[in-house]
């Protein structure tokens, strides 16, 4: 059985895999480079990372982030549909093979390529960049333009979460083609779906899957920052930290938009040092809520377990739904 | 003596529509069965439920002893070659006999290449470049060669061209006889199964209206023609399955256990595309036929 999911498949994986290669090498060749520019001008070398270094740096990010979406586009979407839509469903499902093997046949290779690519890109990615995280972790950052890879722009980019995500788009893209029966229906709606869950996971899941911390402080001349996300944001020194919401407290506690003494200091042209102590003399504190760069380990294996059980469920309906309900 | 296909009270429906209803049937292994009926008929649904392909509404089906596709043995006892004969597009005809060989623990790999070879298939062509018949030849190739105890082909020469279609039921035809399985085939043509098939299933508006050896349908069936359309005149012991009044006379497709000998009618045999059709025009929606047949039931 696994034969023939080979002889369907080896072009893909073989393009897939070659690609891959070659954007490892070009990784492992450009990668040594980091840690001695690090040993040469100390911790400040992230502002010397040449252009071309932050090009790589920033597609690698991307590539990393990117890949899942496509691997459950191009690979799980059509899985099944393709053959439903062929009619060679009818062909392979009456040899002497249950369709319940033939489909685990094709989840395990296809499935398991899946993974493994983008465990392998992942790899590559994390440790070649792991000179620039650390050095925005421990504060000798930032340099311009990076980000920290705690951050949710990175977040999914880095460690084991992107395994999380391949697996998942994979047998959501393969269950939404069972179901829809039409391969680029699927692969559109599979696109759909798995953007859903990438921002949900994100915005409102990840930040609580473990408890964030939550200070109270006040606001002063040192840390008040400026306005960012349309309230006001202070800085707690904590580097390569990931603030889930700041919002600002009156003097008795009480939630309250940006203070409108706050943008009339500012236009009189006084500067922030200025506002930010005027808004200190009122009693304005900020309340953060945040996750310290710490939390980037137990953040990735429970959100890649997470996802991983929602692979295994999405694979559950995909069998069942292969069983009772195709004909 | 074993059964291939039974069912009891079988039935399909799809959404609220019945494909299949209250099919009961019994059919004995060795034969080759022509399952005929217009288009729409619930053909293709009982077929597909034979072979395991979609689950009974109601009733139940057997096939050669087991439930249909209720796993690899069973699999293994029947070979199916679906509407439309499909095939991997971007695989060589090699590949398709090699993919039979892996899944299939009772290959018949011998049989395959001969019959690719004698039908003058390019093992090297990819199945999507191969014409309509041939595709089909390549399909049933990989039906006959898992050695199944029955086979089951939707429409398989409904695509093709006379020739090819000739082609192929001929070569079909051999194939039985040389490896004595049982054969389930669909067609819209009655043409295409007179020469093939030794037992009849004449399906229309997802009920089943004939069943039987053809032999016997053809000896107890009769075309006569006799007085204008009386209920009254005529035999007891007929059926009538259709009737064409004028009002001279009177031309009734029945069905008699014993030969007619009533000397008011004129007997004569009938061929099996008429009784076939006959059979198909019972449930069609033309009002007067309808009302003739009332009067005469």
């Amino acid at each position: 059985m696994i034969w023939l999911t080979w002889r369907q498949f080896r072009t893909q994986a073989i393009v897939v895999y070659t690609a891959l290669a070659g954007f490892a090498g070009v990784l492992l060749a450009t990668g040594p480079h980091l840690p001695r520019l690090h040993a040469a001008v100390g911790s400040s070398f992230v502002q010397l990372v040449s252009g071309s270094d932050y090009d790589l740096y920033l597609c690698g990010s991307l590539l990393v982030r990117a890949l899942p979406a496509v691997i459950g586009i191009f690979w799980g979407a059509p899985l099944v549909a393709r053959e439903l839509e062929a009619g060679t469903h009818r062909l392979v499902w009456n040899q002497t093979v249950t369709r319940t093997r033939w489909l685990a046949a094709e989840f395990a290779l296809a499935g398991l390529a899946a993974v493994a690519a983008t465990g392998l890109l992942t790899l590559a990615v994390s440790w070649w960049c792991n000179p620039i995280d650390q050095a925005l972790d421990d504060g000798s950052g930032p340099g311009p333009g990076f980000i920290p890879r705690l951050s949710p722009m990175m977040f999914d980019s880095r460690g084991v979460a992107p395994i999380g995500y391949a697996a998942f788009a994979f047998a959501l893209g393969a269950a939404i083609g069972v179901v829809v029966r039409r391969t680029v229906p699927a692969m559109a709606a599979t696109l759909a779906v798995f953007a859903g869950v990438e921002t949900a996971m994100s915005m409102w899941i990840r930040p609580h899957l473990i408890p964030p911390t939550r200070v109270t402080v006040p606001v002063t001349a040192d840390n008040l920052q400026g306005l960012r996300n349309g309230g006001l944001s202070v800085d707690l020194g904590h580097h390569g930290a990931w603030f889930v919401s700041q919002q600002t407290l009156d003097a008795a506690g009480r939630p309250v938009p940006v203070p409108p003494s706050f943008f009339d200091c500012m236009q009189s042209g006084a500067g922030i040092r200025r506002c930010g102590a005027e808004l200190a003399r009122q009693g304005y504190q900020q309340e953060a809520t945040y996750h310290l760069a710490g939390h980037f380990w137990p953040l990735q294996w429970a959100q890649t377990g997470l996802l991983l059980a929602l692979a295994v469920l999405t694979t559950g309906l995909c069998f069942w739904w292969t069983r009772r309900h195709v004909s | 003596m074993n059964s291939v296909l039974r069912t009891q009270g079988l039935g399909k429906r799809y959404r609220k529509r019945w494909a299949l209803s209250d099919c009961t049937l019994d059919i004995p292994a060795g034969r080759v069965v022509g399952l005929v009926g217009p288009n729409g008929a619930g053909k293709t649904t009982l077929l597909n439920l034979a072979a395991g392909m979609q689950t009974p509404t109601e009733g139940t089906i057997e096939v050669c002893g087991g439930r249909p596709a209720g796993g690899a043995a069973q699999l293994a006892k029947v070979g199916f070659v679906a509407q439309d004969t499909p095939t991997y597009a971007g695989l060589s005809v090699r590949d398709h006999l090699r993919l039979g060989a892996r899944l299939n623990p009772g290959w018949d790999g011998a049989l395959a290449r001969d019959r690719i070879v004698r039908l003058g298939l390019d093992p090297g062509q990819r199945a999507g470049n191969l014409s309509g018949g041939q595709r089909a030849q390549l399909a049933l190739t990989l039906g006959i060669a898992k050695r199944p105890e029955l086979l089951i082909l939707d429409e398989p020469v409904a695509s093709l061209d006379p020739l090819a279609r000739r082609d192929f039921l001929r070569d079909l035809a051999e194939a039985v006889t040389e490896l004595g399985l049982s054969v389930l085939l669909s067609s819209h043509l009655v043409s295409d199964l007179e020469q093939t098939c030794d037992h009849l299933l004449v399906l229309v508006g997802s009920r089943l209206q004939l069943a039987g050896d053809t032999a016997e349908l053809l000896a107890t069936h009769y075309r006569i023609t006799g007085p204008p359309c009386d209920p009254g005149t005529l035999p007891s012991d007929l059926h009538v399955i259709s009737a064409t009044c004028t009002d001279r006379q009177a031309t009734l497709l029945v069905r008699a256990d014993t030969p007619v000998q009533d000397p008011a009618w004129s007997v004569s045999r009938v061929g099996l595309e008429d009784l076939v059709l006959a059979y198909m025009g019972r449930s069609t929606t033309d009002p007067v036929h309808r009302t003739t047949l009332e009067a005469t039931r």
